[in-house]
């Protein structure tokens, strides 16, 4: 039998269709992944429910909140707490994301995906919108859980915030792509977790408000305020109660725009850190 | 316009290309070409560059130095073009462990633009070719080593290519399975005209109506028809023209010291 392919090939370009078909061809990768790991996906809830369940309710007495916006009447502290939660679900999975590209790297999936002959910038949005999609699945699942303890947001809230919950996935994920490039081996990348995940959420609005952060360390507010977790934090708990705070979403997307473009850098063939390092996968030859 | 024998462009140009990975030069002046349709091997011991230049042809990084040229596409300039015509295998697996084999080719077809139901119909007919039918739902994890090869070698051909790489297919597979990979691959040539560029240190590989590009330490010392080859260094075979050239018969060390 033959295979019937022609050896011609004259097509050049391709069509929208087909980029939605790369698309989708990544972020169902990405999902049969994310099934295949249900351990992956039960890690993401315990953690933040750990701290919503024992943390928060430990600490609730301790780290009253006073009324602050959007909150219009005292809230507690489970309420507070619950944005800068989604935030790291978010923030745990954008770094999961990178995480699973500096093994497809080490593993040689990556090339599967690098040698598709649409723009590699196309790709690697491809990929960060995947991890986004996961993500906010994970969200919604913890929300849904929040709601059995009390933590009610508006019900038009659970709408309002997936817009910021997309943007900041993107930067979480950015983050972590931009992340992925510098790595060269997953040992290195626990390391970096380290330094990079627990520092942003507690140097950050998640736990506590910025207010009460200046009054203890004008210094670690500062910080707070360059970091763009808090701004991150403040722009789910906006939208969760159907607002928007612009200084949050211009910072966002600011954020988001440079971590991409860095990201994207990172991965050109040419200029990249890839480039400069240009070392073959183990198992080449050279 | 179609590409046939006939067509004026190679398949692939290599030219002149030179990769360093920090001060340690890993391919320097590297040309030649490989002609629409038919075998060609690029021979080199371990460490020659074949796979770093594997890596520039499918552009994972781009080379320093020269040219590459895919069907007269340049791979820097027009990567899209050049990528969408080359069949690639890598030495390293590059297949999921974790999905099926199915669900590997038509990830590669998304990856291609080629649409759910158009992917699964070429992934049946590949399968089909390459008798791993009844292992399309296995997961890959569970496949014998020349069994992934087979699947690497249907991903590869799976959006039509004009041209399939191969670097060190057959590593690690027993005699049978390695018979059975090359056996597929000469069948492409033959009877669906496909290019291949077969990178290989093993000899055995090559046959007498091969073309062959000798890689060595980074530099072509040798090109053409593996008859032309052994006829101009006056061996008696590929074999010991090789050997004469590379230092393949001698300890590692004492051909470095010769080189």
């Amino acid at each position: 039998m033959t295979m019937t392919v022609p050896v011609t090939n004259p097509r050049t370009g391709f069509s929208v269709g087909q980029y939605v078909i790369c698309l989708t061809g990544i972020v169902w990768r990405e999902s049969l992944r994310f099934l295949h790991q249900r351990e992956r996906f039960i890690a993401a809830l315990v953690r933040p429910l750990l701290w919503l369940f024992i943390f928060a309710a430990g600490f609730r007495q301790v780290l009253g909140v006073s009324i602050i916006p959007p909150y219009e009447t005292y809230v507690l502290y489970e309420v507070y707490i619950t944005p800068g939660l989604v935030a790291m679900i978010q923030l745990f999975n954008g770094m999961q994301s990178s995480l699973s590209m500096v093994y497809d790297r080490e593993m040689g999936n990556m090339r599967t995906l690098l040698v598709s002959p649409f723009p590699r910038w196309y790709l690697l949005v491809s990929k960060l919108v995947a991890g986004v999609a996961v993500s906010i699945l994970q969200v919604y699942v913890f929300l849904a859980v929040a709601w059995l303890w009390e933590v009610r947001p508006p019900a038009f809230g659970y709408l309002a915030v997936l817009p910021a919950l997309i943007l900041c996935g993107l930067l979480f994920g950015s983050i972590g792509l931009l992340l992925s490039s510098l790595i060269k081996q997953l040992e290195n990348f626990a390391g970096i977790m380290n330094f990079v995940i627990f520092p942003m959420y507690f140097a950050s609005s998640a736990l506590y408000p910025l207010w009460r952060v200046r009054e203890s360390s004008p210094l670690l507010y500062m910080i707070c305020q360059w970091n763009p977790f808090t701004h991150a934090v403040e722009l789910i708990r906006f939208s969760l109660h159907g607002e928007i705070n612009w200084q949050a979403l211009a910072i966002v997307l600011g954020t988001t725009a440079a971590f991409l473009i860095g990201a994207i850098i990172a991965y050109d063939p040419t200029r990249g850190f890839i480039a400069r390092r240009g070392a073959p996968a183990p198992g080449g030859s050279e | 316009m179609p590409i046939t024998a006939d067509s004026p462009k190679p398949a692939l140009r290599v030219a002149d290309v030179g990769h360093a990975y920090g001060a340690r030069r890993a391919l320097d002046g590297v040309s030649f070409d490989v002609p629409v349709g038919g075998f060609t091997v690029l021979l080199g011991l371990n460490g020659a560059g074949k796979s770093t230049l594997f890596a520039l042809i499918t552009r994972l990084y781009d080379a320093r130095e020269g040219r590459i040229e895919v069907f007269g596409h340049d791979v820097a300039r027009l990567p899209g073009e050049a990528l969408r015509r080359l069949g690639v295998v890598f030495q390293q697996r590059t297949v999921d462990l974790d999905l099926s084999v199915m669900q590997n080719l038509t990830y590669h077809a998304a990856l291609h633009g080629i649409a759910g139901a158009e992917g699964r119909r070429r992934a049946t007919l590949m399968l089909e070719w390459f008798d791993l039918s009844d292992r399309r739902k296995d997961k890959v994890r569970n496949l014998s080593g020349g069994q992934m090869r087979r699947v690497e070698i249907a991903r590869a051909l799976l959006h039509r290519p004009n041209l399939l790489l191969l670097d060190e297919a057959t590593v690690g597979l027993d005699i049978r399975s390695r018979a059975d990979i090359i056996g597929h691959v000469r069948r492409l040539v033959s009877e669906e005209g496909i290019g291949v560029l077969w990178a290989t240190h093993l000899i055995e590989e090559v046959e007498p109506q091969d073309r062959v590009v000798i890689l060595h330490q980074g530099r072509i010392l040798s090109e053409g028809p593996v008859t032309e080859v052994v006829s101009q260094h006056g061996g008696r075979d590929i074999r010991s023209v090789f050997a004469a050239l590379t230092g393949a018969d001698r300890p590692r060390a004492a051909s470095e010291a010769a080189a």
